[in-house]
């Protein structure tokens, strides 16, 4: 569905991501991990258009993207989070949500200002989907709250559905669950999950091995921004490369 | 979706009646010049305010717009163009000449637009002053005509010759003004404009043309400040280069900050509150620009949403405290 | 021949007081990313000051040029502190704003204590020579002088001080530097002391030759603007290269093509240069 193909990315010199290919499959659950400064939140700057690739080329179902602008790739269906929880933390909940979903629309400036019937129509449907969204994350009573009053979990899953409200067909999330506690990992987890039934194919970045062992249907592993290793969790697990640049059994814990 | 609670509607109604009826009961022509004069201010800062406020874009050419839309409708009476043919045009230019402004400069974030219109600003009010043949130099333009009057089938026809047709005419326009600004910036495609004011690379990763829309604001307020200036050139039958300068563009940025950024009525608020509290402390004049100085500073620190945004938050904390009281009646407010 | 010696003489001479304008500029903008609109408001009342430490007070050009440099030091570190440091979390646009603020605030400030007329500072070293057909005044060779020697200065201050080498580590990296236990705050406060240290020492060079008006500010802070600009944010050649070429471009062309417009072409360049090439000639960063 999303192909990765022989993708370099250098930053004055250093290599951050180097000759990197892989591929994402419809309906999965892919997980990329390494350990710190491996080059996997580049990768997803790459595919999204944040940064241009130095060499190489990325597809989506075919359709080259490489060097899109990110508003284009989002356009195309690929849905992203930051790693750093990033919304619209002076709008309402609700109002995150109908940014997310504008782009499928066709609210511009003309049929704003005349409040033709295709505005009505879709300024509606905007309101409905995001409605429908928040109920999917579990936010629907704090849709009218302003950002800053939900809690870090709640802004996480927050985030999650800007990127989903879309209905994208991939979605890309950067450690979903970075600073939360056990308890609220498992509700994220199971969010993921929920997100995979309903038909969007998932790729994450995490660091939480135990997590990404349950979640995950493939793995790719990588260190220096070289691909070191790819397959199912299992495989990946008994992988010596990969236990080696973790130092070694760190991939149990 | 984005509706209003009832008092405030009924406060916007008597607001709208008082205007309505100002002719009335301000007989003195001075002051109702310098109303008057308030109605093109709160035009041209709601149109600023659409880029700053909403958008998050700091423009500081406004007063260059304002002044091609003046420069525009006199350059055009004067070669015997009607003024409602004018009007338009001029804001056009306006708007066109902001789409060449914001071509090459919107595509970057931060402070690179705010130097670019400032500078562009000192260039525009530079070239009025210098290009004699078409500006008429520091001296300016005079003579120029009031609009014609329409005629109203069965009814005669509406005159512009006194300054209360001129005050009705600048009414309109502001209501109609604001009229589109509440329609776009309370939609989703409003929504947008404070994506790209709240989180830039956010917008852009979920399908936000960032670069678009910001245009898209900057143009439409650059419309909007060419129609103010275009009416304030009929309006005051001549125009100088300090219709185009950069105070100009300082003094909307005080009715916009000090009126309350990002909220419709601030910049009005603003427009109309400064001037007619300026005339009440002639004896300030010289510390004009010191008091409003300082007190943009305060104001950016402390309340960065400016007088009505202050009253909102008071509104809600009444509201709140109402709640806490009297638990039955909700009258959440927003 | 000598009309055109004689104009590249001038440029160089505003060219050398714009450099040291623009690098003041330049330092702000590197460390807090905020365009201090209010820079070249900063030069005028270095100026102001400078007549009234020498010429109100009495001590004398050389005394009244260092003692207004002091206090336009003083004045920059309050400046930041009570200006800018409260809008440091707060979002980009209310520093800009704060930036209009201070700007009207100096501007008003200068309007109301000297008035609008414009005064003079009596030149210290009006003695006419003339080099290769070129008349020049001591105290104009004394702008250019003055003004290398600055920036000859700064350069060594940069490069070889603790306080310097700090101020250039927070300006590419102000998070890496609070991670090394850089006191951010205190490195914000000196950069702006320089800063507006800087602007005076400008305006103590270049304004015996003309006369102070509270207005003069507010064009040279936008050239300054341009330059730093055309040079590259927070680049210290680029703000010296950029000077020295915008007042190439300025007496060039203001004495062949049109003196009116002289400011227009500065700006017209500035605007050409960001379609082309948005980070400056020499910038890397983006702002």
């Amino acid at each position: 569905m999303l192909r990765v193909e022989s993708v370099t990315k250098r930053f004055q010199g250093l290599v951050a991501v180097q000759d990197l290919s892989f591929e994402i499959i419809k309906g999965e659950i892919l997980a990329i991990i390494g350990p710190n400064g491996a080059g996997k939140s580049t990768v997803f700057n790459l595919i999204t258009g944040t940064l241009k690739p130095t060499s190489g080329q990325i597809f989506i179902n075919e359709l080259d993207i490489t060097g899109a602008r990110p508003h284009q790739v989002a356009s195309k269906g690929i849905s992203r989070t930051f790693q750093t929880t990033s919304l619209f933390d002076q709008l309402r909940v609700i109002d995150n949500l109908m940014i997310g979903y504008k782009w499928r629309t066709n609210l511009g400036f003309w049929n704003t200002l005349f409040h033709t019937p295709r505005w009505k129509a879709h300024q509606a449907e905007t309101y409905q989907r995001a409605m429908e969204t928040l109920d999917f994350l579990g936010l629907a009573e704090k849709h009218d709250q302003f950002v800053p009053a939900l809690s870090q979990e709640e802004q996480k899953r927050l985030a999650i559905g800007i990127a989903l409200v879309s209905k994208p067909h991939i979605l890309l999330l950067d450690e979903p669950t970075g600073g939360l506690i056990q308890e609220e990992t498992d509700r994220v987890t199971d969010l993921i999950r929920r997100v995979r039934e309903q038909g969007t194919t998932v790729c994450l970045i995490e660091h939480k091995m135990q997590m990404i062992m349950g979640l995950a249907d493939r793995i790719v592993v990588l260190n220096y921004g070289k691909k070191i290793s790819e397959g199912a969790p299992a495989e990946v697990k008994s992988d010596q490369a990969v236990i080696e640049a973790y130092l070694g059994g760190e991939v149990h814990a | 979706m984005f509706t209003k609670p009832i008092h405030t509607k009924l406060l916007y109604l008597a607001i709208l009646a008082a205007a309505l009826l100002l002719p009335w009961y301000v007989p003195d022509a001075y002051i109702f010049q310098i109303v008057t004069m308030s109605v093109l201010y709160a035009i041209a800062a709601s149109g600023m305010n659409l880029i700053l406020g909403f958008t998050g874009q700091v423009t500081l050419a406004h007063g260059a717009f304002f002044g091609m839309g003046a420069y525009g409708v006199a350059i055009m009476t004067k070669a015997g163009i009607v003024f409602w043919l004018a009007l338009p045009v001029s804001a056009l230019i306006a708007a066109f000449i902001g789409l060449l402004i914001g071509l090459p400069t919107l595509r970057t974030r931060g402070a690179y637009f705010a130097i670019v219109t400032l500078c562009f600003g000192v260039i525009v009010w530079i070239v009025s002053g210098n290009w004699i043949e078409l500006t008429g130099g520091h001296n300016g333009i005079f003579g120029i005509p009031r609009p014609s009057p329409i005629p109203v089938p069965f009814f005669g026809q509406i005159e512009f010759f006194t300054q209360t047709g001129m005050y009705y005419l600048a009414l309109a326009v502001l209501l109609l003004v604001l009229f589109a600004l509440y329609r776009l910036v309370y939609s989703v495609f409003g929504l947008t404009f404070m994506a790209v004011r709240n989180n830039e690379p956010l917008a852009d990763s979920v399908g936000i043309n960032t670069y678009a829309t910001k245009l898209v604001s900057f143009v439409a307020g650059c419309f909007i400040a060419g129609l103010a200036g275009g009416m304030y050139a009929a309006m005051m039958g001549a125009v100088s280069p300090s219709a185009a300068g950069y105070m100009l563009t300082f003094n909307f940025l005080i009715f916009v900050i000090l009126g309350g950024m990002a909220t419709l009525p601030g910049p009005v608020v603003g427009a109309f509150a400064i001037p007619v509290l300026m005339e009440f402390m002639q004896f300030l004049d010289d510390y004009r620009m010191l008091i409003f100085g300082a007190l943009l500073i305060m104001v950016i620190i402390y309340f960065p949403m400016g007088l009505v945004g202050g009253l909102r938050r008071l509104n809600q904390k009444v509201a709140a405290w109402r709640q806490q009281k009297f638990p039955e009646s909700d009258h959440a407010s927003r | 021949m000598d009309l055109f010696l004689q104009q590249v003489f001038n440029g160089i001479m505003f060219g050398s007081t714009y450099a040291i304008v623009a690098l003041g500029l330049t330092l702000v903008m590197g460390i807090l990313n905020i365009p201090n609109f209010a820079h070249g408001h900063l030069y005028m009342l270095g100026g102001y000051l400078l007549f009234f430490f020498a010429s109100t007070i009495g001590l004398g050009y050389w005394l009244g040029m260092i003692v207004s440099v002091a206090a336009m030091g003083v004045v920059g570190v309050i400046m930041e502190r009570i200006v800018y440091r409260p809008l440091n979390d707060q979002p980009h646009i209310n520093a800009f704003i704060a930036a209009v603020g201070s700007l009207l605030f100096l501007e008003s400030f200068a309007l109301v204590v000297w008035g609008s007329q414009g005064l003079r500072i009596p030149n210290p070293h009006p003695q006419i020579i003339e080099i290769m057909g070129i008349t020049m005044s001591i105290q104009r060779l004394l702008v250019i002088f003055g003004a290398i020697a600055l920036i000859l200065g700064l350069h060594l201050f940069m490069k070889k001080t603790i306080l310097g080498i700090t101020i250039e580590a927070v300006a590419q990296n102000r998070e890496g530097a609070m991670l090394t236990g850089i006191n951010v705050n205190r490195v914000s406060s000196m950069t702006f002391a320089i800063s507006a240290g800087t602007a005076a020492v400008a305006a103590s060079l270049l304004t015996p030759i003309f006369m102070l008006s509270p207005s003069m500010g507010a064009i040279l802070g936008m050239k300054a603007f341009v330059i730093v600009i055309l040079g590259g944010m927070g680049s210290i050649p680029g703000a010296i290269f950029g000077g020295f070429l915008l007042g190439l471009i300025e007496a060039l062309g203001g004495g062949y093509i049109s003196a009116a417009y002289k400011d227009v072409f500065a700006f017209g360049a500035l605007i050409l240069i960001l379609s082309i090439k948005p980070t400056g000639l020499f910038g890397q960063k983006e702002v």
